[in-house]
C-alpha cells in the first residue's frame, strides 16, 4: 500500500520546489473573489444536489436530496402505539453519547434533575471522539472574545444568529475550565501557558490542543465523568426513532428502540435534550465522510415531524483535506492543524495555488477547481482526484520531531498503511465534514417546541453558514451545557399532559398528499453498508 | 455478479467468505453481508468499538488489530470483542488527591501485574501498556497520564491480560487527575475567566451585535492577522 513508482515520482516534483515555497505563504483570497469562487465549484452550489422540501415548515427551502429524502420519512411506530405503560420515567431525556449529550447530562444533573442519557451505538461512539483538530477560546492576553465573535460571524459569512455567537465567544474560556477541573490535558508550556495555534479563518492563535486527540480527549473524560455520577441512567444501543408530544402540544419523552431487539417502547420525560449530531454518512453527493457510523441526521428528522423549525440546511461543510489515498481511508480526516503547523497544499506541479487556511468552504472549493477546472490535480490509482499536502514542511519549519509530538494520530493512520507522512507528502481531497444548519435554537437551546432543547451539530444558527475549525467542539460545550442548565430548570416546572402520537397522524396524512407513503423509513438510524446478493 | 480475480478467503466466526483482498476487516464483514451494530462507531480507528482478534491459517499467532484499520489476508480467521467487562472504579474527581495511594485505593489490582508484556503485544495503537502499568506500581501519575496518552479504550490489552487488569480504566484515572491537579496552571486562562464574569466584555460584543452588516465586514476585512 505504499506510493506507486509514479506516485513517488511525482513526489519528486514537491520535493523540488520545496526550499524556495518555505519562506513563501500563498496571499489570502479577496472576499469578492471567495463568492465567486464558491458558486462555480463548491457542492452546496450544484442544482442537481439539492431539492425543495414539499411538508412542513421548512416548505418550498432546498436542502441535499438525500437529507430531503429521510426528512419526508415514514415513520417508524404507528400513531396508535401504545404509550399508557412508559418503560421509565425520567426528568430529563438526553438523547445522544457524543459531547453536547454528555455535558448536557452533566449540566442537568448538577442543578438537580434525573437523567437519562439514551444512545445509539456505544457511549462516545460520536463525532466528538474524531475530533482531532482543537477547541478555540480567546484566553491568551492579545486576544478577546470580540475578536473571536469577529472571526466567528466573517467565517459564517455574516448570517450567524448573534445571540448564539455571543454565547459561543462569551463561554468558551469558562469551558476549557470547565474540561480543566474534569480532567482534560490540554496542551501547555511548563509555565502552564496553553499552547495555541490557528486554524482556517482565525486573526489570531486560539486553537486549544490535547495532541491530536482533542475531541478524543474531551469524550473520554466527559464518559468517565458522567458514569460516575449518581441520577444519570445511561442506555446505549437504544436509538430514539420519535418524539413524543403531549396534548398541549409539549415534548413528553420519545419512542425508542432496542437496538438488537428491535423492540420499541415509550420513555416518558419532562424535558428532551436532543443532541444526535450530524448526518455525514448520507454521503450528499455522493462524497465519503468522516463522520460516525451513526451521523445519519436523525435528530433533524425528530424534531422535523415534532415541528420544530429549522435553518441552514442548504450548506454543508465539505472539510478540505480528506484523505484521498490510500483508498482504505478514503475521506478519513486529516486535520486542519496540519496546514495550521506549515503543510501547503501544492498542485501536480508543486506549485501553491490557494492560501492554506482559507475558511474551508472556500479551501475546498479551490482544491476542485484546481482539480476539475484547472487540470493540475493528481489522479490516484482508482482515479480519484487530488491535490498534494506537503507535511515535511512541518519538521523544517518548527524543528525535527514536531510531526510525532503534535500530530500522533495522523502518523499512525498513515503509518499503518507504510506511508510516512513526516518525509512524504499526503494525497487529500474534500470530504463531507459538517452538517452547519439544524433545528433552530435560541441560546437556551430552546427551540420552537416546548419541553424540546436541542444541542451541538443537531442545532443550527450559531455557525451560519460556515464552521470554522474548533468552535464545534466548543458549540458543543456551550450549548450542551446551556441546555442541561435550561433542561434542569424546566424540568422543575413542567407538568406533562396525555402523551399522544398525533403529530404523525397529520404527519402520514401530509406524506399522502404529496403521494409519499411509499417513502424511506426515517430516522434511518445506520447508513446501508451490506452487500445484497 | 461478475467474477472478481482479487478475492481472498476469510472465515468471519468460522464461515467463509470471499472477499476483495484490499477490504479493511469492517468493510469485508460488509462485503460478506453483514449489517454492523456492535463492532463499528467511528470507522477510522479512534474510538475503540472494533477490536478484532485473528489468526492466519496455520500460524499458532493471535493477531489483535482495530476492524476499520486493518486490511484483510488471506485465510484470517476473525473473531470480534466489540464490548468487554473490565472493572470501572466510581469517584468524584473533585474528592481525589493526585498521589499513589489514590491509585491503589482504587485499583488496588495494579500492584498484582506480573509484567509479562501480553498487553502491549495486544495493543493496537502500539502503546507501551505494560510501562504504564509498571508507572502506576510505582504511582507515577505523570507517566501513566503521558504513557497512556493515545488510549483509545478499546479493551484488548484487558482481554488478554492474566492479571485481569483494567489498564485503560486506571489509565484514564491518572490522566483526569494530571489534567486536573498536577498539569501547570494557567494563569492567563483563568484570568480571562474572571474578566468574562465582571462583564469587561460585554461593551464590544454589544457593538458588534449592534453593528450593520456593511460595517461587520468592514472590520472583519480590516482584522489583524496574526503571524
Ligand atoms: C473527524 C472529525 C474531526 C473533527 N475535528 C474537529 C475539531 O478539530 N474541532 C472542532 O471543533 N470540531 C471538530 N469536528 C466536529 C465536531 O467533532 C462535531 O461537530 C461535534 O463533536 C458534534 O458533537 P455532538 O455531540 O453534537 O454530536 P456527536 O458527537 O456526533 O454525538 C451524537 C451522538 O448521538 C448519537 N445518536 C445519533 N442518532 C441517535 C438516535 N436516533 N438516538 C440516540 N442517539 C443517537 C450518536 O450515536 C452519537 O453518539 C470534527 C468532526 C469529525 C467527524
Ligand atoms: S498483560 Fe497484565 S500482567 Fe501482563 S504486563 Fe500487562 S497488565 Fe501486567
Ligand atoms: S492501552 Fe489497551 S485499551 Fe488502550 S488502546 Fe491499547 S489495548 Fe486498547
Ligand atoms: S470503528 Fe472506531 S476504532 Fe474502528
Amino acid at each position: 500500500m505504499t506510493y506507486t513508482p509514479e506516485l513517488l515520482e511525482l513526489i519528486k516534483v514537491v520535493e523540488a520546489t520545496r526550499p524556495q515555497r518555505l519562506g513563501q505563504t500563498f496571499p489570502p483570497m479577496p472576499l469578492e473573489e471567495r463568492q465567486e469562487l464558491l458558486q462555480k465549484f463548491h457542492p452546496d452550489y450544484i442544482e442537481s444536489g439539492m431539492r425543495e422540501i414539499r411538508i412542513g415548515s421548512y416548505k418550498g427551502k432546498r436542502m441535499p436530496k438525500e437529507l430531503a429524502d429521510v426528512v419526508e420519512g415514514r415513520p417508524h411506530v404507528d400513531p396508535n402505539f401504545d404509550l399508557s405503560n412508559p418503560e421509565f420515567e425520567t426528568d430529563v431525556l438526553v438523547i445522544g453519547g457524543g459531547g453536547a449529550g454528555a455535558s448536557a447530562a452533566l449540566l442537568a444533573q448538577e442543578h438537580g434533575a434525573k437523567v437519562t442519557l439514551v444512545t445509539k451505538l456505544r457511549f462516545g461512539d460520536a463525532n466528538t471522539m474524531m475530533a482531532q483538530g482543537g477547541i478555540q477560546a480567546a484566553d491568551r492576553p492579545e486576544d478577546s472574545p470580540a475578536l473571536h465573535y469577529l472571526d466567528v460571524i466573517g467565517g459564517g459569512h455574516f448570517t450567524n444568529f448573534p445571540d448564539l455567537v455571543e454565547a459561543l465567544v462569551k463561554d468558551a474560556p469558562i469551558v476549557i475550565a470547565w474540561l480543566e477541573s474534569l480532567g482534560v490535558m490540554f496542551d501547555k508550556t511548563p509555565d502552564g501557558v496553553m499552547m495555541e495555534e490557528h486554524g482556517g479563518g482565525t486573526s489570531i492563535k486560539r486553537m486549544h490542543s490535547a495532541r491530536d486527540y482533542t475531541g478524543a480527549e474531551i469524550m473520554r473524560v466527559l464518559r468517565d465523568e458522567v458514569r460516575n455520577r449518581p441520577n444519570i441512567d445511561v442506555i446505549e444501543f437504544c436509538p430514539a426513532v420519535e418524539l413524543v408530544l403531549d396534548d398541549k402540544g409539549a415534548v413528553c419523552g420519545a419512542i425508542l428502540m432496542n437496538f438488537e431487539t428491535e423492540r420499541y417502547f415509550y420513555a416518558k420525560a419532562k424535558v428532551v435534550v436532543l443532541a444526535t449530531g450530524g448526518s455525514g454518512r448520507l454521503h450528499y453527493q455522493g462524497f465519503p465522510t468522516t463522520n460516525h457510523y451513526g451521523a445519519t441526521g436523525d435528530g433533524i428528522v425528530l424534531a422535523y415531524r415534532a415541528g420544530a423549525e429549522l435553518v441552514f440546511l442548504d450548506t454543508m461543510q465539505y472539510h478540505p483535506t480528506g484523505a484521498a489515498y490510500p483508498e482504505q481511508i478514503l475521506g478519513q480526516l486529516v486535520t486542519e492543524k496540519v496546514r495550521g503547523l506549515g503543510a501547503q497544499p501544492v498542485n501536480v506541479k508543486g506549485e501553491q495555488f490557494v492560501y492554506p487556511l482559507e475558511p474551508r468552504d472556500v479551501e475546498s472549493a479551490a482544491f476542485i477547481r484546481e482539480c476539475k477546472e484547472r487540470n493540475l490535480g493528481v489522479i490516484t490509482p482508482s482515479g480519484q482526484p487530488a491535490v498534494w499536502l506537503d507535511t515535511p514542511m512541518i519538521d523544517l519549519i518548527h524543528g525535527p520531531g514536531t510531526i510525532e509530538k503534535a500530530l500522533p494520530a495522523m502518523v499512525r493512520q498513515f503509518r499503518r498503511f507504510n506511508i510516512d507522512m513526516v518525509r512524504q507528502p499526503i494525497l487529500v481531497y474534500p470530504t463531507l465534514h459538517y452538517q452547519n444548519g439544524g433545528v433552530k435554537i435560541d441560546a437556551d437551546c430552546r427551540t420552537t417546541v416546548p419541553g424540546l432543547l436541542v444541542a451541538g451539530e443537531t442545532s443550527g444558527g450559531v455557525h451560519g453558514r460556515n464552521r470554522l475549525m474548533g468552535n464545534s467542539l466548543l458549540d458543543v460545550c456551550v450549548f450542551g451545557r446551556r441546555a442541561g442548565i435550561t433542561a434542569a430548570a424546566l424540568a422543575k416546572e413542567r407538568q406533562p399532559g396525555k402523551p399522544t402520537l398525533a403529530h404523525l397522524e397529520s404527519w402520514n396524512r401530509a406524506l399522502d398528499e404529496i403521494g409519499l407513503n411509499g417513502a424511506v423509513r426515517s430516522p434511518i438510524l445506520i447508513p446501508n453498508y451490506a452487500r445484497k446478493g | 455478479m461478475a467474477e472478481r480475480n482479487d478475492l481472498v478467503p476469510i472465515y468471519i466466526m468460522g464461515k467463509r467468505y470471499d472477499v476483495p483482498s484490499s477490504l479493511t476487516i469492517m468493510k469485508a464483514m460488509e462485503y460478506a453481508g453483514y449489517t454492523l451494530i456492535r463492532g463499528v462507531g467511528c470507522r477510522s480507528g479512534f474510538c475503540g468499538a472494533c477490536s478484532t482478534v485473528y489468526r492466519i491459517k496455520d500460524d499458532p499467532k493471535l493477531y489483535f488489530g482495530l476492524a476499520c484499520q486493518t486490511v484483510v489476508k488471506p485465510h484470517m480467521y476473525l473473531g470480534q470483542i466489540p464490548f468487554f467487562p473490565a472493572k470501572r472504579a466510581t469517584y468524584d474527581i473533585a474528592q481525589l488527591q493526585a498521589q499513589a495511594s489514590t491509585l491503589f485505593q482504587l485499583y488496588p489490582e495494579i500492584l498484582r501485574c506480573l509484567g509479562c508484556g501480553t498487553c502491549t503485544k495486544a495493543c493496537p495503537q502500539q502503546l507501551n501498556v505494560k510501562g504504564y502499568m509498571a508507572a502506576a506500581m510505582r504511582g507515577d501519575i505523570a507517566a501513566v497520564a503521558n504513557l497512556s496518552f493515545d488510549c483509545i479504550m478499546c479493551g484488548l490489552c484487558a482481554a488478554r491480560c492474566p492479571a485481569e487488569e483494567p489498564q485503560y480504566n486506571i489509565a484514564i484515572l491518572a490522566r483526569r487527575l494530571y489534567g486536573r491537579y498536577l498539569s501547570p496552571r494557567s494563569d492567563h486562562l483563568h484570568k480571562r475567566v474572571e474578566e468574562i464574569q465582571q462583564g469587561v466584555f460585554d461593551q464590544s460584543i454589544a457593538e458588534l451585535k449592534a453593528m450593520d452588516v456593511n460595517e461587520l465586514k468592514e472590520r472583519y476585512k480590516a482584522r489583524q492577522i496574526e503571524a
